[in-house]
C-alpha cells in the first residue's frame, strides 16, 4: 500500500495514467496552436480540440458547440455568473444562488452585489439540500439567474438539479450550475436537466489541472458577456490559446469517465459505506454532515465531536484529508459550508472529509479507518471537552471565554 | 502549513497529559479557550508548601500547536515558582516552537492558562 | 515537417516534459490542502515561482500565475481600470495583441478614454503621439515589447520614462520578448508585465502577470484566495512547474541563445534576399527580436505562400495565429502604413530554441522557388490588369 494514502479526491484527483499517456505527444511532437490555420502542426492541433470537444458534450447530453474551454471551474463560474448578469442587466439585476456554494459562486455573486445586482443567498436543511418551495418563493420578476451547485466540495449532497432546471425553465430563467464535483461522477444530462449554463473542471475527475469549461445553451441560444477579451477563440466567450495537451487529457478523462462510471461509483460507494459503517460502528458522538442518500459515491464528511479537526489530521498523517475546503484552510474559521447546515461551530471544527476516488482501494479504507479510529481515541484522551461529557458536564451551561 | 519539528515532537509525545482532583487545595485549574474557536486548554498544576511547581497536568481540545504550546508550558513550570512561572510569555512558547503567525494564539492561551491554574490555586489559599 | 512558427507556439523543451509528468499522477495535492500531499504540491509551486523570479529579477511574491499570456494582459488592464473605478484614460499602442485591444474596447464601453497611438513605417510607436495623447486623467500605458508579427522592438525605456514622470501606471505585453530577448521588469522599466510560458519552451495553458508590488491591482476571477487574492482558481501545477523549469532554461543561456538566433535569422534573410531580390522585410531598419522575420513580395498573397510552404513540409504563418482561423490583412502593417498588396503578401518566419541551421539551410531555397512559381501563375493575371 502506497503511503500517503490520498483520500482527498473532492479537492483535486490525480491525472488517470491512460489519460496521462493520452497528453504527452501533444506538449513535443503535436505541439500546434489549434489556431494556426497555415499549417498541418495548426489543423492537427486543431483536430484533437474538436475530438475533446465532443467528448466533454458526450459527456454531459451537449452539442460540441455549445462548450467553451476555460482555464478551470473557477473561469467557467465567473464566465457565466458575470456573463449573463452584464448581459441581461436590462431584463432584471436578480440573482439566485445557496449559502454552501462555492467560493467562486459567492464572491462573484458578492461583487456584483456591488455593482448594483440583488443576491438572495438561500439556506439549506439539515441535510445539505435546498427546500424548493423556498427557492422557488426567492424567485421575482426580476431574477435573472438561478446559480446552484450540483454537488457540494465538503459535504457531497445533490442538490435537485432537474427539479431546479424545471422550476427555471417555467419561468424563462437562466439556469447555471457549478457542477465541478458532480461531473464524471454522476450521470448529468443538461437537456433532461433543463440547464443553460453548467461549469466543469478537468482535474476533478482524473484529468488536467488548469482546464475547465463551460457548457452554454445553444437552442434557444444563451447570450452573456466575455470575461477574457483577445482573440476571440471559443466563439468570443473565451480568449486565449487552447491549451492542446490539457484539452486532449480533459476530452479523455471525459470519455473515460462516461465509460467506466457506473461500475466505478459502485465500487466507490460499497468502499465509502464500509469506511463510514467502520467508524461509525467503532466510535461514539461522530456525526455524518449532510444527506447519506444524496450524496456524491465517495464523499464522507464526519465530525468527531470533542477531537478539533486539525490535530485530527496530524495524528493521520500517512493519509491525506481535509478539514473543511481545502480553499479556505489556512483561515481559522470553521467551514461555511457546515455552519449552513446548522452544524454549529464546535463541531464544525471537528469534522474531517475524507473523498475516496477511482485509486482508493479496501486495503486504505481498512487502514484509514483502524487509523482514524485509534487517533480519535487518543486525542479524546487528550481533551478537556471529553473529560467533562464523561463526567457529565453539559457543554452549553459553561460560559467560555471568548478570545 | 508545514509544522516545526518541535511541534511534531510535543504532538506526537506530549509530556503531561493527565488530570488532577480540582477540589484538592494544592492544586490549581486554568481552563481557557472555547470550544466554538477550535481550542479549549486544561492546566493544572500541584503546588508544594515551598511555593513551587511539583507537577503539571494537560489537556486540550485544538490545533497541533495548542497541544504543543500545552505541553510545553507544563515541562516549563515544574520546579519553578509561582512567580517565575508567572514570568514565561506568550512570545517565549512561539519562539521555542516556531509557531507562524496564524498560530500565535496557540500560544497566548498557554500563557492565560497558567496564569489562570496560579490565580485559581491563590484563591484556595 | 520543418516548424518555424514559433511566435504561434514553440514545443515543449524535451527536458521539461519529465520534470512536469509527476505532477499529473504523483505529486497530486492541491496546493491549498494542508495535508503532506498539498504540501509536496505547494513546494513545486514555489520552486517554480522562485524560477521565474529569477529570471525576471523579482521577488516571488511579485508573480501572480494566469492561464496564459491572454488573461494576464486582460488582467493587468482590468485589474487597474477597476482600481479606477473605469475612469480616465488609458493608452496603449495600434499593434497590440488582440488581447489587449479587445480588452481596450471593452473598458471604453465601460468608460474608460482609450488613445491608440501609431507606428511609423518600421512599426515603432510614436513616442511624439504617445506625448500628445498623455493628459492629466491618463492612468494606463500600455505597450508591447516586441511585436508578435514584426518582431520590432518598442522604445519602452524612454515609454517607462515618460511614465515615470507623470506617475502612470506602465504594463508591457513581453509575451514575445521572454526568451528571446533577457527581459526583466527593471529593465523593461514598466509595473507590470505579461508572460506566456508556450511562447518558450514551457506548457500551454499557463503564464503570468508580473507586478510592482506598491500596485493595487483587482482581481478579474474571484473566488479562492490563490495568488495573494489576485488571481482565483486551483493553480495548473504541472503547468506551472514546467512554466518554472522552462525559464531556468532560458535563464541559463539567454546571451548564447540571443547571437544563435539571430545568427540563423541574419542568414535567412541573406539567403533569401539574395535568392528573391523584391523580397521585402519588414522593419529590418530598426531594433527586431533576433528569432522573427516578416517578409513580403509585392502582389503575392501571403496565405496562397503559406498553404504551399505547408504542402513543401515547411510550417510559416500569415500574420498572426489569434483568432479563430479567420484570415484579414494584419492590422500592424495597416499601421505600418503598408497598403493592401504589400501588406497581403506578408508571411512570417520564426525561430526558436528547437530551430536548427539546417532548417534554414533547407528553406530559403525551397521559399523563393515557391514564390517565384506563385508568381509565373499570377503573372498574366497581373498583366491583365
Amino acid at each position: 500500500m502506497k503511503r500517503p494514502i490520498y483520500m482527498d479526491n473532492q479537492a483535486t484527483t490525480p491525472v488517470d495514467p491512460r489519460v496521462l499517456e493520452e497528453m504527452i505527444p501533444w506538449f513535443t511532437e503535436k505541439f500546434g496552436n489549434p489556431a494556426s490555420s497555415s499549417h498541418a502542426f495548426g489543423w492537427e492541433a486543431d483536430a484533437a480540440v474538436k475530438k475533446a470537444r465532443k467528448q466533454v458534450a458526450d459527456l454531459i447530453g451537449a452539442d460540441a458547440k455549445e462548450i467553451v474551454f476555460t482555464s478551470g471551474a473557477t473561469e467557467s463560474n465567473n464566465i457565466a455568473i458575470q456573463g449573463i448578469a452584464q448581459f441581461h442587466k436590462d431584463r432584471g439585476n436578480h440573482i439566485v444562488t445557496l449559502v454552501s456554494e462555492h467560493k467562486a459562486v459567492l464572491d462573484t455573486c458578492r461583487h456584483l452585489e456591488s455593482e448594483g445586482f440583488e443576491v438572495t443567498y438561500l439556506p439549506v436543511q439539515p441535510n445539505g439540500l435546498v427546500d424548493l418551495e423556498v427557492l422557488t418563493a426567492a424567485l421575482t420578476d426580476q431574477t435573472i439567474l438561478v446559480t446552484v451547485m450540483a454537488a457540494n466540495n465538503e459535504i457531497g449532497v445533490l442538490q435537485p438539479i432537474a427539479e431546479i432546471g424545471a422550476i427555471c425553465k417555467e419561468r424563462s430563467i437562466y439556469f447555471h450550475t457549478d457542477a465541478a464535483q458532480a461531473v464524471g461522477k454522476i450521470p448529468m444530462d443538461v437537456n433532461a436537466m433543463n440547464i443553460d449554463l453548467l461549469s466543469l473542471s478537468g482535474h476533478k475527475f482524473y484529468g488536467p489541472k488548469g482546464v475547465g469549461a463551460l457548457y452554454v445553451r445553444r437552442r434557444p441560444r444563451v447570450r452573456l458577456k466575455a470575461v477574457m477579451h483577445g482573440g476571440g477563440h471559443e466563439r468570443g466567450m473565451r480568449s486565449g490559446t487552447l491549451a492542446t495537451p490539457l484539452l486532449v487529457g480533459l476530452g479523455f478523462a471525459a470519455q473515460l469517465a462516461m465509460e467506466e462510471m457506473e461500475e466505478e461509483n459502485k465500487r466507490v460507494y460499497a468502499l465509502r459505506e464500509n469506511m463510514r459503517q467502520g467508524i461509525m460502528k467503532q466510535l461514539t458522538h461522530v456525526e455524518l454532515n449532510g444527506d447519506l442518500e444524496k450524496r456524491l459515491a465517495g464523499n464522507l464528511n464526519i465530525s468527531f465531536n470533542y477531537v478539533e479537526g486539525e490535530s485530527l489530521m496530524m495524528a493521520i498523517k500517512d493519509v491525506a484529508v481535509s478539514s473543511g475546503s481545502a480553499c479556505t484552510s489556512a483561515s481559522l474559521e470553521p467551514s461555511y459550508v457546515l455552519r449552513a447546515l446548522g452544524v454549529n461551530e464546535e463541531m464544525a471544527h471537528t469534522s474531517i472529509r475524507f473523498g475516496l476516488g477511482r485509486f482508493s482501494t479496501q486495503e486504505e479504507v481498512d487502514f484509514v479507518v483502524k487509523t482514524v479510529v485509534k487517533a480519535v481515541n487518543n486525542l479524546r484522551e487528550m481533551s478537556p471537552l471529553w473529560e467533562m461529557a464523561q463526567e457529565g458536564v453539559n457543554m452549553d451551561d459553561i460560559e467560555w471565554a471568548a478570545h | 502549513m508545514a509544522y516545526n519539528d518541535k511541534v511534531l515532537d510535543h504532538y506526537e509525545n506530549p509530556r503531561n497529559v493527565g488530570s488532577m482532583d480540582k477540589a484538592d487545595s494544592h492544586v490549581g485549574t486554568g481552563m481557557v479557550g472555547a470550544p466554538a474557536c477550535g481550542d479549549v486548554m486544561k492546566l493544572q498544576i500541584r503546588v508544594e508548601d515551598d511555593g513551587t511547581i511539583s507537577d503539571a497536568k494537560f489537556k486540550t481540545f485544538g490545533c497541533g500547536s495548542a497541544i504543543a504550546s500545552s505541553s510545553l508550558v507544563t515541562e516549563w513550570i515544574k520546579g519553578k515558582s509561582l512567580d517565575e512561572a508567572l514570568s514565561i510569555k506568550n512570545s517565549d512558547i512561539a519562539e521555542e516552537l516556531a509557531l507562524p503567525p496564524v498560530k500565535i494564539h496557540c500560544s497566548v492561551l498557554a500563557e492565560d492558562a497558567i496564569k489562570q491554574a496560579i490565580s485559581d490555586y491563590q484563591k484556595k489559599q | 515537417m520543418i516548424y518555424l512558427d514559433h511566435n504561434a507556439t514553440s514545443p515543449v523543451r524535451g527536458e521539461v516534459v519529465p520534470l512536469i509528468t509527476p505532477y499529473f499522477t504523483e505529486f497530486i495535492g492541491n496546493p491549498s490542502s494542508v495535508h503532506g500531499s498539498g504540501r509536496a504540491a505547494r513546494k513545486g509551486l514555489d520552486e517554480a515561482r522562485r524560477k521565474l523570479a529569477q529570471l525576471v529579477d523579482v521577488h516571488e511574491s511579485q508573480i501572480i500565475f494566469t492561464s496564459g499570456g491572454t488573461e494576464a494582459n486582460n488582467l493587468a488592464l482590468m485589474g487597474v481600470a477597476l482600481q479606477a473605478n473605469f475612469n480616465g484614460h488609458l493608452i496603449t499602442s495600434a499593434i497590440e495583441h488582440p488581447s489587449i485591444l479587445a480588452m481596450c474596447d471593452l473598458l471604453e464601453q465601460r468608460g474608460v478614454a482609450v488613445t491608440r497611438i501609431g507606428v511609423d513605417s518600421q512599426g515603432v510607436v510614436d513616442l511624439n503621439a504617445l506625448e500628445e495623447a498623455m493628459t492629466p486623467e491618463t492612468f494606463l500605458v500600455s505597450v508591447m515589447h516586441a511585436n508578435n508579427e514584426t518582431g520590432v522592438i518598442q522604445p519602452i525605456q524612454q515609454i517607462a520614462q515618460r511614465c515615470r514622470q507623470a506617475q502612470v501606471i506602465f504594463h508591457s505585453d513581453t509575451v514575445q520578448s521572454v526568451g528571446k530577448l533577457p527581459v526583466t521588469l527593471e529593465g523593461v522599466g514598466a509595473d507590470m508585465i505579461s508572460l506566456s510560458a508556450h511562447k518558450f519552451g514551457g506548457p500551454k495553458g499557463v503564464g503570468a502577470l508580473v507586478i510592482n508590488n506598491r500596485l493595487a491591482l483587482s482581481s478579474m476571477l474571484l473566488g479562492g484566495g490563490q495568488e495573494r487574492n489576485r488571481r482565483a482558481g486551483t493553480e495548473n501545477l504541472p503547468g506551472i512547474v514546467g512554466f518554472g523549469a522552462a525559464c531556468q532554461l532560458v535563464g541559463s543561456n539567454q546571451r548564447k541563445e540571443y547571437e544563435r538566433l539571430l545568427g540563423l535569422r541574419n542568414q535567412l534573410e541573406a539567403d533569401l534576399s539574395n535568392l528573391l531580390p523584391e523580397l521585402i522585410v519588414f522593419g529590418n531598419e530598426t531594433e527586431r527580436l533576433p528569432n522573427t522575420t516578416l517578409v513580403g513580395v509585392a502582389g503575392l498573397d501571403g496565405e496562397t505562400l503559406v498553404m504551399n510552404m505547408d504542402l513543401a513540409g515547411f510550417a510559416i504563418s500569415a500574420g498572426s495565429a489569434c483568432g479563430s482561423g479567420r484570415t484579414q490583412a494584419s492590422p500592424v502593417l495597416a499601421a505600418m502604413g503598408y497598403d493592401g498588396a504589400v501588406g497581403q503578401s506578408a508571411v512570417r518566419i520564426s525561430l526558436g530554441w528547437s530551430s536548427q541551421r539546417e532548417d534554414i539551410n533547407r528553406f530559403a531555397p525551397v521559399f523563393a522557388r515557391t514564390v517565384k512559381r506563385l508568381q509565373q501563375m499570377s503573372a498574366p493575371l497581373t498583366m491583365a490588369v
